[in-house]
C-alpha cells in the first residue's frame, strides 16, 4: 500500500495526543500530578495540538477536503466515519477541561470531563486501528493485533510526552515511570507477535482464484495499460524485502530500545529526567515514523493478483 | 446511506463469456466514451500522449496465459465492478456517497458527496474502483445507469456501452436475480463463475468459463498403408528409385 505522508503524519501525531490526553486524564482523576495550573492547561493544549495537526493532516490526502464533515454521517457501517464521531465528541470534555484550567475554575466536574476525555482517546485510538484492521483485502492489516498495537503505540508515545511535561512541572512521579516503560514493553511485544504473524502468512488467495479458474499457473502476458494506473500506484507499492527488515531494526530501535534504556538509565544514574524524556521523545517520534510508513509500504492488497501478484 | 439494502429487486449486472473476448479493447474504450460524459463524468486523462500516460478508466482488459489441471491457453480478461451483493466498497465509506441501489443493485458513487478519501478502493479486492485526480472523487462501474434507462436512446441502445460496442457478443447485460432471463440462463448453460468466490463478497457479475478443447485425438494414419505386391505397385517402385538416383 502507498505510505501516504499526509495518513503517517495523522496516525502518528494525533495517536500521540490522544495517549497524551489518555495519561493526562488519569493523573487529573487520581489527582496524582505535580502539574501546577499553568502547566496543566499547556500540557492539555500540547496534547489538543497534536491531535489538531494530525486531524488537519489527514484532510490533505482526501479530494475534498472541504466535504471533509460529511464523514461523520455513516457511524452506523464505517469505521472511518466512527473515528471521526469519537474524535469530535472527545473535543467536548477536553476543551471544557482546558477551558476551565485556563481561567483557574474550579467546578468538581473536572473528574467527570477527565474521565470522558480518557474515553473518548481509547475510542478514537481504537477506531483508527479498526479502519485497517477491518480491511480484508489487506492481509498484514487485516490481524487482531493491529488495533491493540495502535492503542499500545498511542500509551508508549503520549506517556513519553507526559513523562517530559510532567519532569519539566515537577519533581518526577514514580507511577508515571513505571506506566511508561510497561507501555513501551507491551507495545514492542505486540509488535514483534506482529512481525511474526505476518511474515509467516503468505496469502489465502492466488490468481487463478482472482480470475475464478483453478488455484494456480496464471502468468501475466499482456497488461491493459503500458504505464502504471492508480489501482496500481495506490496498492502495489512494494518495498525490497531487504530494506523492510533494516527499517524494521530501525524502528524497533528508535521507538522502544532507545527509549527505555534512557528511561531506565535515567532512573538508575540520575541523569536530569526532562532531558532524558525529550531524548527519548525525538526517538520515539523517528521511530514510529518509520513504524508507520512500513506498516503501509510492507502491506499487500489483494487486487495485485491481476497485476502479476502470485498470491495476497 | 452505506448500509447495504437487505435484498435488492433486481441484480442487474454483466455475463462475461471468456471463450469469445478476444481482447479488442473495444468495450474499454467505449465505456470511457460514454462515462466521460455521462453520470461518472468527466474520466480525466493526465499526459494522454506523453511518456506517462494515466487516467481513470472503469474498465480494464488483461491478457493471462492459463496452464493448470482445469484450463491452458490464452484467456483475455475484461475486470470492471461486479456489483458485489456484501459490497464493502459501500459500507466503509464515511460519508454515505458510496450506495448500492435497492431497486437493482448498482453500486453507485455520489460525486456531490465524495471527498475522495480513497477507502472504498482499499476496500475493493478487484480493484474496481479507480481515483480521479482532477475530480477529486472515486469513479467506477455505473452499469451505465445514464443508458439503461434512458427512453431518449433506441431501445436496442439502452444496454451497457461496453455490451453494445463489444463485436464479438462476449458481453451481456441483463437481471441476474431472475432466473429466466438470458443472462441467467446463459450462467446455468455454461457453468458462469465467480471470481475470488472464496472471498465471499458475492459478485452479481459473472464469467464464462473458456470451453474445452476436444478430448478426442483427430483420425489420422499411424503408418503407412501395407503393400499389396501388384505389378503397378512394382513399377512405381522401380519409377521412384529410378528417379531418386
Amino acid at each position: 500500500m502507498h505510505p501516504a505522508y499526509s495518513v503517517i503524519l495523522f496516525t502518528t501525531s494525533s495517536g500521540a495526543g490522544y495517549g497524551l490526553l489518555f495519561w493526562l486524564s488519569l493523573a487529573q482523576i487520581f489527582g496524582s500530578t505535580s502539574h501546577t495550573h499553568w502547566s496543566f492547561f499547556f500540557t492539555l493544549a500540547l496534547a489538543l495540538a497534536l491531535i489538531t495537526l494530525g486531524l488537519l493532516a489527514s484532510t490533505f490526502h482526501l479530494g475534498h477536503p472541504e466535504r471533509a464533515w460529511r464523514a461523520l454521517s455513516q457511524w452506523r457501517s464505517s469505521w472511518l466515519s466512527r473515528e471521526g464521531v469519537a474524535a469530535v465528541a472527545t473535543y467536548v470534555p477536553a476543551g471544557l477541561l482546558a477551558l476551565l484550567s485556563l481561567f483557574k475554575l474550579t467546578t468538581g466536574l473536572e473528574p467527570v470531563l477527565a474521565l470522558l476525555s480518557a474515553v473518548g482517546a481509547v475510542a478514537t485510538v481504537w477506531c483508527t486501528g479498526m479502519i485497517y484492521a477491518s480491511l480484508r483485502t489487506i492481509r498484514e492489516w487485516n490481524v487482531g493485533l493491529v488495533p491493540p498495537i495502535y492503542l499500545a503505540l498511542s500509551a508508549a508515545s503520549g506517556g513519553l510526552l507526559m513523562g517530559l511535561a510532567t519532569s519539566l512541572a515537577g519533581p518526577g512521579q514514580v507511577w508515571l515511570n513505571v506506566v511508561i516503560v510497561l507501555a513501551l514493553a507491551t507495545a514492542l511485544a505486540l509488535k514483534l507477535a506482529y512481525y511474526r504473524h505476518i511474515d509467516n502468512d503468505e496469502g489465502k488467495y492466488t490468481a487463478a482464484q482472482a480470475l475464478g479458474m483453478g488455484t494456480h499457473g496464471i502468468r501475466q502476458i499482456d497488461p491493459p495499460h503500458t504505464r502504471p494506473n492508480y489501482v496500481m500506484r495506490e496498492m502495489g507499492y512494494d518495498v525490497a524485502r531487504r530494506h523492510a527488515l533494516r527499517l524494521r531494526w530501525l524502528a524497533l530501535l528508535c521507538l522502544f530500545a532507545g527509549p527505555l534504556a534512557l528511561v531506565l538509565l535515567g532512573l538508575v544514574v540520575g541523569i536530569p529526567m526532562p532531558l532524558i524524556y525529550l531524548l527519548s521523545c525525538v526517538l520515539a517520534g523517528v521511530g514510529l515514523v518509520f513504524e508507520r510508513w512500513l506498516f503501509f509500504a510492507e502491506a499487500t492488497h489483494v487486487s495485485m493478483l491481476y497485476y502479476g501478484a502470485a498470491r495476497a | 446511506m452505506t448500509c447495504l439494502p437487505e435484498k435488492t429487486d433486481k441484480k442487474l449486472g454483466l455475463v462475461i463469456d471468456l471463450d469469445i473476448c478476444v481482447g479488442c479493447q473495444a468495450c474499454v474504450t467505449s465505456c470511457k466514451e460514454w462515462n466521460t460524459g455521462g453520470y461518472s463524468a468527466p474520466l480525466s486523462d493526465f499526459d494522454p500522449y506523453g511518456a506517462e500516460p494515466d487516467g481513470a478508466w472503469l474498465n480494464r482488459v488483461h491478457s493471462y496465459e492459463i496452464d493448470n489441471d482445469h484450463w491452458k491457453g490464452t484467456v483475455h480478461f475484461p475486470r470492471s465492478c461486479l456489483h458485489c451483493e456484501d459490497a464493502a466498497c459501500v459500507t466503509v465509506c464515511p460519508t454515505g456517497a458510496s450506495f448500492k441501489r435497492a431497486e437493482d443493485g448498482i453500486v453507485l458513487v455520489n460525486p456531490d458527496t465524495c471527498i475522495g478519501c480513497k477507502l472504498c478502493s482499499w476496500a475493493c479486492p478487484y480493484g474496481a474502483r479507480e481515483y480521479d485526480q482532477d475530480d477529486g472523487v472515486m469513479k467506477k462501474c455505473t452499469l451505465c445507469v445514464d443508458r439503461i434507462y434512458n427512453e431518449t436512446l433506441p431501445e436496442e441502445d439502452r444496454q451497457p456501452a461496453c455490451v453494445r460496442a463489444c463485436p464479438t457478443g462476449a458481453r451481456a447485460f441483463g437481471d441476474l436475480g431472475d432466473p429466466a432471463s438470458a443472462v441467467s440462463q446463459s450462467v446455468e448453460d455454461r457453468g458462469g463463475f465467480n471470481l475470488l468466490e472464496e472471498f465471499g463478497y458475492k459478485p452479481v457479475n459473472k464469467y464464462l468459463p473458456p470451453r474445452k478443447g476436444s478430448d478426442k485425438a483427430p483420425d489420422l494414419p499411424t503408418a503407412p498403408a501395407k503393400t499389396t505386391g501388384a505389378p503397378i505397385e512394382k513399377l512405381f517402385a522401380w519409377a521412384d528409385r529410378a528417379l531418386s538416383r
